[in-house]
């Protein structure tokens, strides 16, 4: 299929970003990486009036540390999560996380930004917001806000971003040594959305878990915080015995849909096997 | 072994050598010209309005505003092409009582699958056709849809189409006696109902075509992505009534097939028409989200048998019911039966049992057709037979290597025929399983296999014999009334340079059709394989043929190209000898050179040769015979089919916690006679594999209960990719056919034959000890779970 046709604009900056979002009366789109975008064109299951280019905007970009956050510019890539020294060393969940994403030349497009703005529920890099605590940095015709990743994602495709609003940047506190952290999902192919997908990062001191944040892709509307398992686990040495309450508390953490090729029952089966098996990891690391 | 020897043994012949791909340079260097790529003075675009019901009443149609918008020049519905396009209707005559409506190329009454065309639309460009598709209204009276094969069959089930008496297409029952008492005296019975997944083919290049009606000459050409240019030569003539030399059909380089390409489309014959209409150019592509929905599905089969066996694990009977779905039209012009007749004959093909039943019911529901698709019901056979020789092996407590190596067909038993009725030349079941073993290391896999499992690592082993149709004489086609050639010929011409020419009816998708026909020119003849060029494809220049389709190419094409070649070196020793005052009989064509054929000594050049023919005939005897240019026509004779077999091996690793299965290798070892090419047998062997394990693991086309299918696009229906497949390691025996000097069969189809039914004995194999089976293929997590019982 071919995309209808459209109407172009390339701002400089965020300001003019916003006023060409005005400008169109909203009928408009922003496009970063455009790896989910030109799909819905081409399917035309959008067919916006104006697509607003934000790639060459540079108040977008930048992978800095400032004051205990890991400041990512929305424009940041896929691949950089991958690849990127700053990233690896002060978000490691987030490089844990990368390779599970689409394939290379995906990567080499998608922004960090696009991906958290879709807010995908099958996708690594929203949940993997949840689990690090970030922040994210909006722009809209009042100004800038900043969002806890907490109170970001809604419901399905739906977040704190107001139509015409702009994510600017993800803010991450960055790791501290007493993190240890784990990724792993299932997928049945390498690079295809998992059927389920976990984040965690936990505090560790001397084997007893003094804080927990995991997150979930997959499971439900949106990507998902797993307080009842986190709550299992804070307070408690991270033994066998620890998993199994963890897992067991999973299942109040969780209300996936029901469909036939994966039935609800199959997404709590396989985020409570993941869990267990990435804090077994944990726990023999330490 | 017993084929002719000579010529084609030599130690510096071309054939049996792993020559690369003339074509593929081209090809990488983007010098294809697919369909996609022409553009033609004129050429305008077509888009397809399609149904989203599976089965409703067209009530009316609107296409005012649609005619109105931007580059429109055309909006034809199926009342105006009807007026064109006489009606076609897939049935076989050789189908016994085989029914199915009439079609068109758009629907004038009803619609009979969600995704159907139903309006077409013709513009300057596909982007303004497609939006004007969307001004098109149409109104639908909503019918209930058929989509269970179960209640399709019952007396009072809704039609899947109208003017059908019932849902059945075809039935077909055979039966050698004597089952019912061999069931109840067998010293072992096992039974299983068996699920076979809709699946197709995705091919790189989606389906393409570009009609060009020239009113002025009253001449159609049509570029088209087929394998078949003759058969589309022969139905738009017809169809369309336009003699049958005013239509030009030509087969330009092709993105893959796989039997996808050789049906007739609606929307294919709908492109015709609408060049008629505008007498202009009109081009036509499929994109993937129509290639879902309008391309032909295959297998959907559900299969109930079991097997009686003896107490030493002697195989005594089988008894089959299959039962298959496959739209609501039978696919024209070969049909949807084909597969269901192949399922049921090739049951329990490799081995020695000689009493069997079978029952096929073809059933219509409103889904998009199903027909042949490599290995076409292959799959099903092989892997309902294999799964029930391992289940039999293990009542028998036999390994299943053993239990194969006791009711295998010997190597020694030919010719012979199974109990089907299918008659084997000769194959080499024994000797397969013996190099499959000893390439796997058979018995060390499952040493290890025993001390992994103490280690709760669950890995599979599982084999699979397995035979294929191959080499396909007029039994198939022919006889059933289809006029779809089982011959092929060849053109070939020695140029003024002392080059060659080879025109030849068989086709090229990508698998290496013109580099083996170059091979054995070239052999054949005499010259370097650099001085032949191979052109397939266009029936105004290639002689009629059957082209491509079963594992025919090789076998025949090749045969084809080989009778060709002699004789056209005949000619051209004749022509020397006049020249040289010698006998034709002392003489050789040797890498472009005349030689004298005892001592090897050069005696004229064939450009030489070929200068006199051309320019200096005044110097030749007035009786000279330069005949430069032969065509010659080569159809099977003997056997009705040249069988092919071989045996694959997979292993596996199951995680039965996640239900994903890792597929950690994979063997082949196959039988297809003289391999022509060892590097192209082992790609097509390869490729096959996939296909074949794709079908196992990943590739569905799911429906729900109104008919609507529910993952056709790429985001949702799984190919097999790089990441999850294995190394394939493949093996050979060569028993050439005696019935040709080539002594070719086919090997297109053997991978996907049987890796679907090893994938199954390896997966069961590796879940037999946490006491779970499956017997559905694909064999997704979610279903490897529920046989776990861990969901
Ligand atoms: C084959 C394939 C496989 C994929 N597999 C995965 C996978 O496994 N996991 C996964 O997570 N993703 C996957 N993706 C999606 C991919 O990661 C996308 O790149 C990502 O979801 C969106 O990023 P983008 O920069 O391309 O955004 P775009 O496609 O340009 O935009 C996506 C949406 O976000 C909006 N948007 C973009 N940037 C901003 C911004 N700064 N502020 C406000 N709104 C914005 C756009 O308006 C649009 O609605 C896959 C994509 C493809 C094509």
């Amino acid at each position: 299929m071919k995309a209808r046709a459209f109407d172009y604009a390339r701002p400089a900056s965020v300001a003019e970003a916003l006023a060409a979002f005005a400008e169109a009366d909203g009928d408009a789109s922003y496009i970063a990486g455009g790896q989910s975008l030109v799909p819905a064109l081409a399917l035309r299951l959008q067919a916006p009036a104006w697509l607003i280019d934000i790639g060459h905007i540079a108040e977008l970009r930048g992978i800095a540390v400032e004051a205990g956050w890991l400041r990512l510019g929305a424009l940041t890539r896929h691949v950089d999560a991958h690849d990127h020294p700053l990233i690896a060393a002060h978000a490691p969940l987030l490089a844990l996380a990368a390779p599970h994403v689409a394939h290379p030349a995906i990567r080499n497009r998608g922004t960090l930004g696009g991906s958290v703005a879709l807010a995908d529920p099958a996708s690594e890099f929203p949940a993997m917001m949840l689990a690090m605590g970030a922040e994210m940095e909006i722009a809209g015709p009042e100004g800038i806000r900043r969002v806890p990743a907490d109170a970001f994602f809604l419901d399905l495709y739906q977040t704190a971003l107001e139509p015409g609003e702009l994510l600017v940047a993800l803010h991450i506190p960055v790791a501290r040594p007493e993190h240890r952290c784990a990724f792993d999902e299932i997928a049945r192919r390498r690079g295809d959305y998992a059927l389920a997908g976990c984040g965690i990062i936990l505090a560790m001191s001397g084997g007893v878990v003094e804080e927990a944040r995991i997150a979930l892709l997959s499971v439900g509307p949106t990507p998902l915080r797993a307080h009842a398992a986190e709550a299992a686990l804070t307070g408690a040495a991270l033994d066998a015995d620890a998993i199994r309450h963890a897992q067991a508390a999973l299942m109040d953490d969780l209300d996936p849909p029901d469909a036939p090729e994966v039935p609800a029952a199959m997404r709590c089966h396989l985020a409570r096997v993941l869990l267990g098996r990435l804090l077994a990891q944990i726990a023999e690391a330490a | 072994m017993n084929a002719p020897l000579g010529s084609l043994d030599r130690p510096n012949s071309y054939i049996g050598r792993a020559v690369t791909r003339p074509n593929a340079k081209r090809l990488l260097a983007g010098r294809g010209r697919y369909v996609t790529d022409l553009v033609l003075p004129r050429m305008l675009h077509a888009a397809f309005l399609r149904s989203p019901y599976a089965h409703a009443r067209i009530v009316s149609i609107d296409v005012e505003a649609a005619r109105a918008m931007p580059g429109v020049r055309l909006v034809a519905t199926g009342a105006d092409l009807a007026r064109l396009c006489t009606p076609w209707v897939g049935t076989l005559d050789h189908f016994k009582g085989m029914k199915s409506a009439p079609q068109l190329p758009l629907p004038v009454e009803e619609v009979l699958w969600s995704g159907q065309a139903v309006v077409a639309v013709v513009a300057d460009s596909r982007a303004q056709a497609e939006d004007a598709a969307e001004a098109v209204l149409v109104e639908f009276e909503e019918l209930p849809p058929v989509a269970d094969i179960d209640t399709a069959r019952e007396p009072d089930a809704a039609r899947a189409a109208a003017g059908i008496e019932d849902n059945l297409c075809f039935r077909s029952r055979l039966d050698t006696g004597g089952i019912d008492a061999l069931f109840a005296g067998a010293a072992h019975v096992v039974e299983e109902e068996f699920h076979f997944g809709r699946h197709t083919a995705v091919t790189l290049e989606p389906r393409a075509i570009l009609a060009d009606w020239d009113a002025s000459e009253g001449k159609l050409t049509v570029h088209h992505a087929t394998q078949t240019p003759y058969q589309f030569q022969d139905l738009y003539s017809r169809h369309y009534g336009i003699s049958e030399a005013s239509v030009r059909v030509i087969a330009p380089d092709l993105g893959g097939s796989f039997g996808m390409k050789l049906h007739v489309y609606h929307e294919d014959m709908a492109v015709v028409g609408l060049s008629l209409l505008c007498r202009r150019p009109v081009k036509y592509v499929a994109d993937r989200m129509e290639s879902f929905v309008s391309d032909i599905h295959a297998r959907d089969h559900r299969v109930r048998a079991r097997m009686a066996v003896d107490d030493d694990g002697t195989i005594l009977a089988m008894d089959v019911d299959d039962v298959t779905a496959i739209g609501a039209f039978s696919t024209y012009p070969r049909t949807s039966a084909v597969e269901g007749n192949q399922v049921i004959r090739l049951m329990g093909a490799p081995y020695r049992f000689r009493n069997y039943r079978a029952e096929l019911s073809v059933v219509f529901q409103n889904k998009v057709q199903t027909s042949q698709y490599r290995a076409v019901g292959h799959p099903v056979a092989c892997a309902v037979t294999e799964r029930l020789v391992d289940l039999a092996a293990a009542r028998a407590g036999l390994d299943p290597a053993a239990m194969r190596e006791r009711n295998l067909i010997p190597d020694d038993a030919y010719p012979c025929s199974s109990p089907t009725g299918y008659q084997f030349e000769a194959l080499s079941h024994q000797a397969s399983l013996v190099r499959l073993k000893a390439l796997m290391d058979y018995d060390a896999l499952r040493a290890e296999q025993a001390a992994l499992r103490a280690r709760g690592i669950h890995r599979g082993i599982g084999i699979a014999s397995f035979v294929e149709i191959s080499n396909p004489s007029p039994a198939f086609y022919g006889i059933g009334g289809a006029r779809i050639s089982a011959q092929d010929g060849a053109t070939l011409s020695v140029t003024p340079s002392g080059e060659v020419r080879c025109l030849i009816s068989v086709t090229e998708q990508g698998q290496g059709t013109e580099t083996i026909i170059g091979q054995i020119v070239a052999d054949q003849f005499g010259v370097a394989r650099e001085k032949v060029r191979v052109i397939t494809g266009d029936t105004e220049i290639t002689p009629h043929g059957g082209a491509t389709w079963a594992c025919r190419g090789a076998g025949i094409g090749g045969e084809t190209a080989l009778q060709a070649a002699r004789r056209l070196r005949d000619n051209v020793l004749a022509l020397a000898a006049t020249i040289l005052q010698a006998r034709p009989g002392d003489l050789d064509l040797r890498d472009g050179i005349v030689v004298d054929a005892l001592s090897g000594a050069e005696r004229v050049s064939l450009a030489e040769v070929a200068r006199i023919a051309y320019f200096r005939s005044d110097t030749l005897p007035p009786d000279a015979r330069a005949q430069l240019s032969i065509t010659h026509h080569y159809a099977p004779q003997g056997y009705p089919f040249a069988f092919t077999n071989g045996i694959q091996g997979c292993h596996v690793e199951l995680d039965a916690d996640t239900g994903l299965v890792k597929v950690l290798k994979h063997w082949v070892v196959e039988d297809c006679g003289r391999i022509i090419n060892p590097l192209l047998v082992d790609e097509q062997v390869r490729g096959g594999v996939v296909q074949g394990l794709g079908a196992a693991f990943f590739e569905e086309c799911r429906y729900d209960d109104n008919g609507q299918l529910t993952n056709g696009s790429l985001a949702d229906y799984l190919v097999p990719m790089a990441c999850e497949m294995p190394d394939i390691v493949v093996g050979h025996i060569e028993t050439p056919t005696a019935d040709t000097a080539l002594g070719a069969k086919g090997c297109g189809e053997a991978g996907t034959a049987a890796a679907s039914a090893a994938a199954l004995n390896a997966v069961n194999d590796a879940m037999a000890p946490l006491g779970a089976s499956i017997a559905q293929i694909p064999m997704t997590p979610e279903r490897l779970l529920k046989s776990l019982g861990k969901i």
